[in-house]
């Protein structure tokens, strides 16, 4: 079982299950509808060039967000095969 | 048991809603049923685009078609949502409630789509589910079941690829459909919120005399609205609702309840059952799909740059170059058309109203059309292709710095060609504060009607207007850089000060990248310079006739020269009066009618100083003009343009409100004199401090 870290702490190309997610704000709400929930499988794609958004890739679709919120967003990495 | 009234279409027209995820390709779908049957305006009281077509049935009756924005959830987050919220609720009282919807979902990614057309499938009114983007779907090894989603929801559900033209007539054939059916849809509201539901649905009911379904899609949707975004043109819940709905929240929040979170946790999970028996990975090994491997170039360190160098290049290339045979066809057409008038016509006021006036200030602002058409079709190219949320995902961090995000990076690049387009183009901005800070900013950026100021001011530095090469380029970079820093220091002020908020998010979809529909981009292209024209052009042609009149008005008599009719009129009265304000600048009241008649667009400032210092005007050779710049004095002989006066003339252009265009385009986008207002007080302002400083250190230090 790995441990788990912050989603802007995942290397580029992991994969991880979400953990945990602040409950309130705006931004984290989005991100529910937006199918980013505890339990769903991402893959972090790349950080734009100046290492800020982070784009991932969750339920087939390519979505960014920023530091100031994958700082907030727990991950379980997956082992790789 | 009975139909509700609103199923019941028989008799009349039915109004029939376009719904889903922005690039789902719903637009495609909306152009591809209602051809050029479309009507495109705004929403009354906010800049959301509103779409509205006619197709026709099988049978050939006319239906209704709104095309709604595109939303990811019915909890909005922007002022496009919003309006998707209000009208399928009913909110609105500018537009019809619509009577059935077509959901349009991307096939490649489901579960996301499928959120938002739960929300809808609470309404409890008939759909029909369009699973677009199929081609996507294989691609990325995923076989749907079309007739199992069907047979789950009990809707009509219609495999599509609008690109292509597929599905669009069975689309039409379920449209057609008298009976069409109500969907399947049962859910499990979560326990933890399931009382609080109940009671929010009662008192929308009793208080906001809401239908029992809306009042209960209603009260699941205040819920996950955090903070509900009213726009203008719909209306507010009762208190009584508000009072009930804070009520539970306070309590939620006291013991630890994620209402919000276990709502849309529930809904994915009915999406889950649903997809669960629908949707099947056959293919599990899927390479890397091409979009990956685009994004591997266009978000690359050093390609990502390039990339982005290099189309901004050839976008300013293609505007220069591209625009100018065009811009010289205006030109001759608007000199043609001036000389039958007056050809026609025996000379009078009314000739002179019409060509000076009338046909003179329009073809002023017109010439600009080609690099306007040009900025809208790269801007439709970059959006439809998806190139557009690259760009604003490698720039984000840069725009971050001043507190906008990468979103405001286009309107404001465009703005350095023209800033119209590139206020229109703010609309894809969703948070409105960010949206008016750029629109604020973006006339900073030297649009090309600065541009014969900047030359004809170089050139006016020395006697023999031999300016090196090296001074004329490090000038002119000087200007751009001098706007730039404006719009980027304003931009960090605002977002501190007047339209402080919460910091941007970048919360933002990589769509797929698409082979640009050139029909689509061009359409697009159309209804945005159609709307710049009807709107800009009204204004501007009543400024031009009022630019004419002070200028023309009153006579100084038969034998008068045009520079001495210019000195006594309105506009050299005016130039004269606000001459001990400009002074401080260097400026005197000759300059003066210039800077007023740059009003119409800023280019006219050459035209006025030919005029006011009696120069034949030549396009080709401004020498004669220079010189007359030159040797044009003070009452006391000092020389007027100085070197120094030049420079800070510049920078007045650079910063000072001066577009007449933007301001009714800025009066459009944000739908009130408020801000246009502001933004000739804030810009004029600081750019007349500005230039105060420069010319008066300038002046101390002997230059």
């Amino acid at each position: 079982m790995a441990e788990s870290i912050s989603l802007s702490a995942l290397t580029v190309g992991a994969s991880a299950v979400v953990k945990s997610f602040p409950i309130n704000g705006t931004a984290f709400i989005r991100l529910r509808e937006m199918g980013l929930l505890p339990g769903t499988r991402i893959t972090l794609m790349r950080a734009a060039p100046m290492g800020d958004p982070l784009e991932i890739k969750v339920r087939g679709y390519n979505l960014t967000l920023r530091k100031t919120e994958t700082d907030h967003i727990t991950v379980e990495p997956l082992q790789e095969k | 048991m009975s139909l509700p009234a609103h199923v019941k279409t028989a008799n009349r027209k039915p109004v029939y809603a376009f719904v889903g995820n922005p690039n789902c390709g719903k637009s495609t779908l909306f152009n591809a049923l209602t051809g050029l049957k479309q009507k495109v305006g705004n929403y009354p009281g906010v800049t959301v685009e509103r779409k509205i077509g006619t197709a026709y049935s099988q049978h050939g009756q006319p239906m209704t078609v709104i095309d709604l924005p595109g939303a990811y959830s019915l909890a909005a987050r922007s002022p496009d949502e919003a309006v998707t919220r209000d009208v399928l609720l009913g909110r609105r009282t500018d537009t019809e409630m619509p009577d059935r919807i077509v959901c349009i979902v991307d096939a490649s990614n489901l579960e996301r789509n499928l959120y938002l057309v739960h929300q809808i499938l609470d309404l409890g009114r008939p759909i029909i589910l369009v699973v677009n983007m199929m081609d996507l779907a294989i691609k990325a090894g995923l076989e749907i079941r079309v007739d199992q989603l069907e047979h789950q929801l009990g809707i009509p559900v219609i495999a599509a690829q609008a690109a292509r033209g597929q599905g669009v007539i069975e689309l039409k054939l379920a449209m057609s459909r008298q009976d069409l059916p109500l969907p399947r849809h049962r859910w499990d509201i979560p326990a933890e919120i399931s009382s609080a539901v109940s009671e929010i649905q009662a008192s929308l009911q009793n208080f906001d005399q809401k239908p029992p379904l809306i009042a209960r899609a209603e009260s699941l949707l205040l819920l996950t609205d955090q903070d509900p975004l009213r726009v203008s043109g719909s209306q507010p819940i009762s208190p009584q609702t508000s009072k009930i709905l804070q009520n539970w929240k306070t309590t939620w929040q006291k013991a630890g309840t994620d209402w919000a979170g276990t709502l849309v946790a529930a809904r994915y999970d009915a999406i889950g059952k649903l997809t669960a028996d629908s949707v099947r990975q056959v293919d599990t090994f899927v390479a890397q799909n091409t979009s990956d491997r685009i994004d591997a170039i266009t978000t690359h360190g050093f390609w990502g740059w390039t990339v982005l160098g290099a189309l901004m290049t050839a976008l300013f290339l293609s505007i220069f170059t591209l625009a100018e045979y065009p811009m010289g066809l205006i030109e001759a057409t608007v000199v043609a058309l001036s000389d039958t008038v007056k050809g026609a016509m025996p000379p009078g006021d009314l000739r002179d109203l019409i060509t000076d006036g009338a046909i003179a200030g329009v073809g002023g602002v017109v010439i600009f059309l080609p690099q306007i058409l040009i900025l809208f079709f790269f801007i439709g190219l970059l959006e439809s292709t998806g190139y557009m949320a690259r760009a604003a995902f490698i720039m984000d961090r840069l725009m971050g710095k001043v507190g906008l995000n990468g979103k405001s990076f286009i309107p404001l690049l465009s703005s350095y060609a023209c800033a119209i387009p590139g206020i229109m183009a703010t609309r894809t901005i969703e948070d409105p504060k960010d949206r008016l800070v750029t629109i604020l900013v973006a006339p900073f950026m030297s649009c090309s009607a600065r541009l014969p100021v900047y030359l004809l001011m170089i050139a006016a530095l020395v006697p023999n207007g031999e300016v090196p090469l090296l001074t004329k380029v490090g000038l002119m970079l000087l200007m751009y850089a001098l706007g730039t820093f404006g719009a980027f220091g304003f931009a960090w002020l605002f977002k501190r000060t007047l339209l402080k908020g919460d910091p941007p998010l970048m919360i933002m979809e990589l769509p797929p990248y698409r082979m640009p529909k050139i029909k689509d981009v061009t359409l697009h292209m159309i209804e945005r310079a159609g709307l710049f024209l009807k709107r800009a052009g009204t204004i501007i042609l009543a400024i031009s006739i009022v630019l004419w009149a002070l200028t023309a008005y009153p006579k100084a008599g038969e034998d008068a020269t045009a520079a001495e009719q210019i000195a006594q009129s309105y506009a050299g009265q005016a130039g004269k009066l606000i001459e001990p304000a400009i002074k401080p600048l260097g400026f005197n009241w000759e300059i003066g009618i210039g800077l007023i008649s740059s009003f119409a667009a800023r280019e006219v400032f050459v035209s006025s100083m030919s005029v006011v210092f009696n120069v034949e005007e030549d396009e080709e050779d401004t020498a004669p003009l220079r010189e007359a710049l030159q040797n044009s004095r003070w009452p006391d002989g000092r020389p007027l343009f100085t070197p120094l006066v030049c420079l800070t003339l510049m920078i007045f252009y650079v910063f000072a409100m001066q577009c007449i265009s933007t301001v009714a385009i800025v009066k459009r986008e944000t739908n009130s004199w408020k801000w246009p207002l502001f933004q000739i007080g804030y810009q004029t302002g600081f750019a007349w401090l500005l230039c105060l400083a420069v010319f008066q250190i300038g002046s101390a230090l002997g230059y």
